[in-house]
């Protein structure tokens, strides 16, 4: 094999990259915009934005239904969509593949149908503390529903899971580790998020599903602001379901993906009913069509899913690891820089972490923050960021949150840094 | 203060208050400055009853009826938001409740600040000023 292969990853040339990304060349009050809140969603390359469009311009027409030719075109490049997404999850089959609107439909599809298929009353659902209120609330419905009760692994300072520490917590020893088992006897389900939103912690959780598993217990992860971070094989983590939005990845906006392993996705009743969703239909009773289309009710966000095809696509072509890389080294300058202003607290301080970064500074309210960090073309995110009880836990109203892509430059943290002393300065 | 002036002339001193500034900077500045003479609530009523829902940082608005007239204290801990409460209890404060509810707020545009008027759930001068009105409309129908 040559030593010399074709230079098409690893390259990572951040003026490369940012020259696809048309939004970039916007002003915002005139200044050039530094958008930081790729946590909320990411920009899109011009690659998506045309494979979105030419859609639309050229084989617009519903899926699966027409003989036609628009509806096949449009059917292939939906299904070419969905196993190119198999492909970079490393899922065993195209049809674990589920579209969605996003991660919300995607936990709310799962909270759904696992309530109805595994929990019965006085059975737990173990979530942990830094959940986004996605992952949060309708476990909580599916609880009221079958007279469940929602379990929390506490959150250390460091932003971590404390495994050791779960306040009355049923124990069990299967595991034979001396009794320290944060599972329960009645733990039916343990739903995660790979990644904090809010933190940026990548929790480990690869060794939580294997925990889980050994007790039978079912494994949901809330992969939203990991897919466009890391490396996601759901084959490697052995989760049984896996939810991702496809607008946090590059992708439009109204798409996301609930992977789910095969054996279980068969057994899962269907969360809503209507067109594609079926086999037979009459008034006595209707049976559901195969995977993945089972889950699939209604027409779908074709130019959408054709979308985040393209963008998995466009994040393989400029390898997800260089990018992780670089995201990774405007971390590490951003919290240096930023701990030299006077009164500034990190918020999530975890080993392992994504290019998220939460921030409180003594007397400066964050809503004032934000608002004059936009005055100076900069965008971040304010608040509580759909995590109120880590809000609580952290004994914060909210935090100022920057969070990075590829697309982000060393420059553009050096200028959000004196924007944000600029700030105080304004604000003290 | 602004007994001497109608609610229109109160808002016509703002506009061209702001208009003297030519950056962001200073008009913002002047904004935090004005938050400092906003009428303060009194502590025993920053309650939960009192708090305005919608906004991002926390608005504790009073009003209290006098002579026909409606009274308003308020307070923030967010600095912007204290001065944007500022600006509106100095249009607003000692009107009749008439005066406020045919009130219109088209001067939150003209001084520059309409990105606080966007219907965008972190910030709540639209809620402020709703629950301006729905205080006027309650004392009216009671008066």
């Amino acid at each position: 094999m040559s030593t010399k292969a074709a230079p098409v990853t690893n390259a990572f040339n951040a003026e490369e990259i940012r020259a696809q990304f048309p939004i970039l060349k916007e002003l915002v009050h005139g200044k050039p915009l530094v958008y930081f809140d790729n946590a909320a969603t990411s920009q899109k390359p011009r690659r998506v934005i045309k494979a979105e469009s030419a859609y639309y311009a050229t084989i617009n027409a519903n899926v699966h239904r027409g003989v036609h030719t628009l509806s096949t075109k449009a059917t292939e490049a939906q299904e070419a969509a969905r196993e190119t997404i198999r492909k970079h999850i490393n899922a065993r089959h195209a049809h674990e593949v589920v579209f969605t609107s996003g991660t919300t439909a995607s936990l709310n599809l799962a909270a759904f149908s696992l309530g109805q298929l595994l929990l019965k009353k006085g059975d737990e659902v173990l979530i942990s503390g830094m959940e986004h209120h996605a992952n949060i609330v309708p476990w909580q419905l599916a609880c009221e529903r079958h007279g469940a009760v929602l379990k929390v692994i506490p959150i250390t300072d460091s932003g971590e899971w404390d495994l050791d520490a779960i306040p009355g917590q049923a124990r069990n020893d299967k595991a034979g580790k001396g009794g320290n088992d944060i599972f329960g006897e009645k733990t039916r389900i343990l739903a995660i998020s790979h990644v904090s939103n809010t933190l940026g912690t990548i929790n480990p959780i690869k060794e939580l599903i294997a925990e889980a598993k050994k007790r039978g217990i079912i494994t949901v992860v809330d992969g939203a602001q990991a897919i466009a971070h890391l490396n996601v094989d759901v084959q490697d983590l052995g989760c049984d379901l896996y939810a991702f939005s496809g607008h946090k990845a590059y992708g439009p906006t109204g798409t996301g993906v609930l992977y789910g392993r095969e054996e279980l996705l068969e057994r899962m009743p269907p969360w809503q009913g209507g067109g594609e969703m079926i086999d037979v239909v009459t008034f006595a009773k209707t049976t559901y069509a195969k995977l993945p289309f089972k889950f699939e009710a209604g027409t779908p966000h074709i130019a959408g899913i054709i979308g985040l095809g393209e963008a998995i696509r466009w994040m393989e072509d400029y390898d997800k690891s260089a990018m992780a890389k670089h995201e990774h080294l405007l971390l590490e300058h951003t919290t240096k820089e930023l701990l030299t202003i006077d009164g500034l607290r990190i918020i999530g301080t975890a080993k392992e972490k994504v290019g998220v970064i939460s921030f409180v500074i003594d007397g400066v309210h964050h809503y004032d923050l934000g608002t004059l960090l936009d005055q100076q073309g900069i965008a971040v995110r304010t608040g509580h960021h759909c995590t109120q009880p880590l809000m609580e836990r952290f004994a914060v109203s909210g935090t100022t949150r920057a969070s990075f892509a590829c697309f982000n430059t060393m420059e553009e943290v050096d200028a959000m840094v004196a924007a944000t002393r600029k700030a105080v300065k304004m604000l003290r | 203060m602004s007994t001497t002036m109608t609610l229109k002339q109160a808002q016509q001193e703002l506009i061209d208050e702001f208009a003297m500034f030519s950056d962001w900077q200073d008009r913002y500045e002047h904004l935090i400055e004005l938050g400092k003479d906003l009428p303060l609530i009194a502590p025993e009523h920053k309650t939960d009853d009192n708090l305005v829902r919608g906004c991002q940082s926390r608005v504790w608005l009073r009003a209290e009826p006098q002579d026909g007239r409606i009274h308003f204290t308020a307070d923030s801990d967010a600095m912007i938001t204290k001065g944007i409460v500022a600006l509106l209890v100095r249009v607003f404060n000692d009107r009749t409740p008439q005066e406020i509810i045919g009130a219109s707020t088209e001067f939150i545009d003209q001084i520059g600040l309409r990105a606080h008027l966007s219907p965008n759930r972190a910030n709540g001068l639209s809620a402020m000023i709703d629950q301006m009105k729905r205080y006027a409309i309650v004392y009216s129908a009671t008066t």
